[in-house]
């Protein structure tokens, strides 16, 4: 899986959570917070999400890497390569 | 024969509009069962059956706007007998211009259709009971229950605007009302939420993200808990009384992205273990957001509670939504300076703050309740 695609992945879990944000160009370093109305039910609704599509365990304590886009993508990206390389 | 009516849900509502059937004629439905959703200037809710029965006809279709009081469907229970198929039992409802008009059952007797117009009419939902027809002696045909159906959806809908405007009406009125009739008091403490939040993120730590707690599910049921031993805090202000509830429905105030707010109820939220809460919370919080409550969410709720912590507000000072008496505000968790034993230690905390109706207590109950609520979260594991 490539960056790119796990952009997409994530993306696409935002809009279903925030529909407003569909389309939209998303500032890759800005916190989700700032950029749109999120909550700690859309944000856990996020996680369950990114989880489900993925495969990935996001533990409680690495939530905060979870606040911008970027961070989001390469966080996953370095669970999901240990993941193939084991 | 039985009739199913279009519930009232709020002094302010007047009609709605027939969103959606999830049952069709000759299902069998338990009470309790949600049948229909129907849209209101509180958005969509899902409304559900009253008792057993098995559904005969279904008389208002998508898109049709009625006041309340409509009879929705008809069934029968059982051991009663089906209804006679339109033996002239015409709808308690007013006749609508277009091409409908309501039949007088009485003088024309039995409504003339075409099996294939009924075939028809069932297929587009369309109420045959208003339907008078174009063929003689106003027999029903298949083009009659087309026009009809094409009818309704034009005239559909308009004149019940929904969106944030319907809704802030909606709130307006019932806080207007509140403002108006309820005699607010108003209190509030500081809570040291340290213990809290180191159980919580324990418990989170050990379990995957599908199981994991956020903090207002504890908040939410400590404010369950403790209604034990100050009841006058729960249940509803009605003809001038005061009607306690045995059970506690704590309802959560929702902001929408549209604009606007929901408090609909957890059920039972003093009897629920925090994982079983902490699920129906999460359902309840994504099914209002995608425009889905259940009535029974949106009528029983015998407390509330709002938090505004997440948008940075320190403090909250609420109102009560009637006809509940009282509502807990709970604003952001914050690192203050906390005295611990004559120590000054940094410490996070949270205000909490009660908005309770002087009509059925005192300031000394609600002390006693947010001193409660306070001891529940120091000691989280018994939540």
């Amino acid at each position: 899986m490539t960056k790119d695609e796990i952009k997409t992945v994530v993306l696409s879990a935002l809009a279903k959570i925030a529909p407003e944000t569909e389309g939209e160009e998303i500032e890759p370093d800005v916190n989700f917070r700032d950029q749109f109305d999120i909550d700690s039910i859309d944000f856990l609704n996020l996680m369950i999400a990114l989880h489900k599509e993925l495969g990935v365990d996001i533990q409680a304590v690495d939530y905060p890497k979870f606040s911008n886009l970027s961070g989001s993508v390469s966080y996953l990206a370095t669970k999901l390569d240990i993941k193939t390389k084991y | 024969m039985s009739e199913f009516h279009l519930p009232s849900l709020g002094a302010d509502m007047e009609s709605a509009i027939l969103v959606e059937w999830m049952v069709k004629p000759g299902d069998e439905v338990k009470r309790g069962d949600l049948v229909a959703a129907i849209e209101t200037n509180k958005g969509i809710i899902e409304i559900e059956f009253y008792e057993d029965g098995v559904i005969d006809e279904i008389l208002v279709r998508p898109d049709e706007t009625v006041p309340i009081g409509t009879v929705l469907a008809t069934y029968h229970s059982e051991g009663e007998e089906q209804a006679p198929r339109k033996t002239g039992q015409a709808p308690t409802k007013p006749p609508q211009p277009g091409s409908t008009a309501a039949v007088d059952a009485g003088a024309t007797g039995r409504q003339r259709i075409s099996p294939a117009a009924r075939k028809r009419a069932t297929e587009l939902s369309v109420t045959l009971a208003q339907l008078i027809g174009s063929g003689p002696g106003g027999a029903v045909s298949v083009k009659d229950v087309e026009q009809a159906a094409a009818s309704a959806h034009k005239s559909m809908a308009k004149e019940l605007a929904t969106g944030p405007t319907a809704m802030r009406k909606s709130i307006a009125t019932a806080m207007a009302r509140a403002k108006r009739e309820i005699p607010h008091y108003y209190l509030g403490t500081t809570i040291d939420m340290s213990r809290a939040l180191e159980w919580l993120e324990q418990y989170n730590a050990e379990r995957p993200v599908t199981e994991r707690l956020v903090y207002a599910v504890l908040l939410i049921k400590a404010v369950a808990l403790g209604l034990r031993k100050i009841p006058e805090l729960n249940g509803c202000w009605i003809d001038d009384h005061f009607e306690p509830s045995s059970a506690v429905h704590v309802g959560v105030a929702i902001s929408l992205r549209q604009g606007g707010l929901l408090a609909p109820a957890l059920h039972n939220t003093n009897l629920k273990d925090i994982i079983i809460l902490m699920q129906e919370f999460l359902d309840l919080v994504t099914r209002v957001r995608a425009g889905r409550v259940r009535r029974s969410e949106f009528m029983e709720p015998t407390i509330t509670v709002t938090s505004l912590g997440e948008e940075g507000v320190e403090t909250v000072y609420p109102i009560i939504y009637p006809p509940q008496v009282a509502i807990i505000g709970f604003g952001k968790i914050v690192e203050r300076p906390w005295s611990v034993n004559g120590m000054i230690e940094s410490r996070p905390v949270v205000e909490a703050t009660l908005a309770a109706d002087h009509r059925v207590s005192d300031g000394h109950r609600g002390g006693l309740f947010l001193a409660a609520i306070n001891r529940l979260l120091q000691e989280p594991e018994y939540l």
